[in-house]
């Protein structure tokens, strides 16, 4: 029976896939050529259709290999643009290295062997694009806040340096509305040139996220970003990561449950390589179809 | 509870307040109280040691301007070096062509040997990591354990017939033959001591440049080089101390002239070669030999001074990563 379930489920991603990929492919080279046209070209779509909203990640039959260790297993997986996508499952289920696919951080990682596809707004990120663009256009939030050693300023500013930007004036913004946009201007506007090391965990984090966004990512996968922090600042990041969709996707790995249930608009439960279920937030927390997920989700294991 | 260990999560360092178990715990066990006293003798000790070794140094080395009455600018600054060899004194104590001599080859060691260290030190620890841990690394301990007269010597046997034959000179003897030599010497410290500062980098920080988009030499060169600075700093002036204080390979190639260099090829001399090859000749408590003595002592206070740098680098850099 849940053997059926899963199959006629699969089916019916499958069909979504396919129509997705016809629209991919048909956006693809405009994509190449010009992003901001692909957006616009998105957004006429959606308005004179009105059918499927066109996925900013599509992942295709997506296998990883540590060495001889299989650790992704034929992920097939959309995600929707300026919406918080959840990934939940026990330890070492490969939510993580699913996440780090998406900017290719498992690039610097040696012996990992990766087939399928992984497209952002249609363009292949393995083949068709360079690491370095990509990472600048998928920025990444890590579980320990990881500052660098160096001032406040400089902090955010690293970013906007790397990718050439010297004048004062125009840093000084960016810091700015950088700090303000994560909700720590006020706190630290005082000490903007005092090393970043000495704020608060939470802080810190709230920092890294606005170091992330001072390159104007278009997505910022979070991996488990607040498994480090006391309630309060959790709190606060979740906060953010609800307002930050409006302008970013998000991708976030998370542990808990409930931040899963309260942020996300959709959610993925992995388990040993596989995507078992992936559906709507309310839908996998509420009703969900598969036996596993229901276990996991009421905290019968994982 | 003494021993409340305290991790600071911002740099992963614990920190033990105080030891497990105190003297007057320990009862009735006469092994412990014998094992205790001998621990504590041999740390008494090595603390004793170098206060006596600086007290007599202090000692000796102030004959010169106690004794025989010259002024410390003299001899710091004055290239007029003849002093008397009996207790009579009346010679003159100027030291500055032997303190230029030290400056100018290990200024020289170090110019050469810095940018090699650092290469390779990121070398074999960001670029190649496994060759580096394999075969590098042990090739470069392989260095530090060489014997400085096997240096000097194969410094003499090749280095000297090159620079003559490059640099048509009468004799190969010269500041830039003692250079080289001495950075091939202190290359496999500095080395050492900056991988280990750039392994230390947390991996946290790697990920988060590489993350926004950072290229390898934008991580490295603005990331975990900055990072690192405290421990390549320490590195290189435990190489420069070393370089100062080596005599014998200096000794061999630097051509013992007694005149300021004219230039990087000319031959000089330094503290180190005028100490070991005249002690043997000059008479005990004569004034000559006090002067050398007088050059030990400058010797301990440089090292006393690079010590005392090297602390300074790390207690800022601990301030810099704590948490304030």
């Amino acid at each position: 029976m849940k053997h059926a379930d899963n199959t006629v489920r699969k089916w019916d991603e499958y069909m979504i896939q396919d129509a997705i990929n016809i629209i991919d492919s048909q956006l693809a080279h405009s994509a190449e050529t010009n992003r901001s046209q692909s957006e616009e070209d998105t957004g006429i779509y959606n308005k004179s259709e009105n059918v499927i909203k066109i996925p900013k990640f599509s992942v295709n039959d997506l296998n990883l290999h540590y060495g001889s260790f299989h650790a992704l297993k034929d992920i097939s997986i959309n995600v929707d643009k300026n919406s918080i996508t959840a990934l939940i499952g026990p330890s070492g289920c490969g939510k993580s290295t699913f996440l780090k696919t998406l900017n290719r951080m498992n690039d610097l990682e040696t012996g990992v062997a990766i087939d399928g596809s992984v497209r952002l707004d249609g363009t292949d990120v393995y083949k068709d694009m360079n690491a370095i663009a990509l990472r600048q256009r998928v920025g990444m939030v890590f579980q320990q806040p990881n500052p660098f050693p160096k001032s406040v300023y400089d902090n955010v500013a690293y970013g906007p340096r790397i990718r050439g930007i010297k004048k004062r004036s125009e840093l000084n913004e960016i810091v700015e509305r950088c700090l303000t946009e994560v909700g720590i201007w006020s706190e630290i506007k005082d000490r903007l040139f005092k090393s970043a090391l000495g704020l608060s965990g939470g802080q810190q984090q709230r920092l890294c996220i606005a170091r992330t966004l001072a390159v104007a990512p278009e997505v910022i996968l979070m991996d488990e970003p607040t498994s480090a922090l006391d309630p309060i600042s959790t709190m606060k990041i979740e906060d953010l990561a609800m307002k930050l969709k409006e302008k970013y996707t998000i991708v976030i790995v998370t542990h808990n449950m409930q931040q899963a249930n309260r942020i996300s608009d959709k959610t993925a439960f992995f388990l040993l390589g596989e995507i078992i279920e992936y559906d709507t937030t309310n839908n996998i927390f509420l009703n969900p179809k598969n036996k596993k997920t229901e276990e996991y989700i009421s905290g019968r294991f994982g | 509870m003494n021993n409340v260990e305290t991790i600071d999560r911002s740099t992963g360092r614990g920190s033990s307040a105080g030891p497990m178990i105190r003297a007057r715990d320990i009862g009735n066990f006469p092994k412990e109280h014998v094992w205790n006293g001998f621990v504590k003798g041999a740390g008494i000790f090595m603390i004793i040691l170098p206060i006596a070794i600086g007290i007599f140094l202090f000692i000796k080395g102030c004959g010169t301007f106690t004794t025989y009455g010259h002024s410390i600018t003299e001899f710091l600054f004055s290239a007029d070096w003849n002093p008397a060899d009996d207790s009579a004194g009346g010679g003159t104590v100027g030291a500055a062509v032997y303190i230029v001599g030290s400056l100018y080859t290990c200024g020289l060691a170090l110019l050469i040997a810095v940018p090699f260290s650092l290469a390779a030190a990121i070398f074999m620890t960001e670029i190649a990591p496994v060759l580096g841990n394999r075969f590098l690394k042990p090739a470069v301990e392989i260095f530090v354990g060489i014997p400085s007269v096997v240096y000097g010597w194969i410094g003499l046997t090749i280095l000297i017939p090159f620079l003559k034959a490059v640099f048509h000179l009468n004799q190969g003897f010269s500041v830039l033959a003692a250079g080289i030599v001495l950075a091939v010497m202190i290359f496999p410290s500095i080395t050492t001591l900056s991988a280990d500062a750039i392994r230390g980098v947390s991996m946290d920080c790697r990920k988060g440049a590489y993350g926004m988009g950072a290229t390898r030499w934008q991580v490295i060169y603005q990331i975990v080089l900055p990072a690192a600075k405290p421990g390549v700093l320490t590195g290189i002036i435990l190489g420069l101390a070393r370089a100062f204080g080596e005599a014998l390979a200096v000794a061999m190639v630097i051509g013992k002239t007694r005149a300021f260099p004219k230039s990087i090829l000319s031959a000089t001399s330094n503290l180190t070669s005028a100490i070991a090859s005249d002690m043997g000749g000059a008479m005990e408590g004569g004034e000559y030999n006090t002067a050398l003595w007088t050059m030990a002592l400058l010797l301990f206070l440089i090292s006393l001074l690079f010590i005392f740098i090297v602390h300074q680098i790390g207690k800022h850099g601990e301030t810099e990563n704590a948490a304030k």
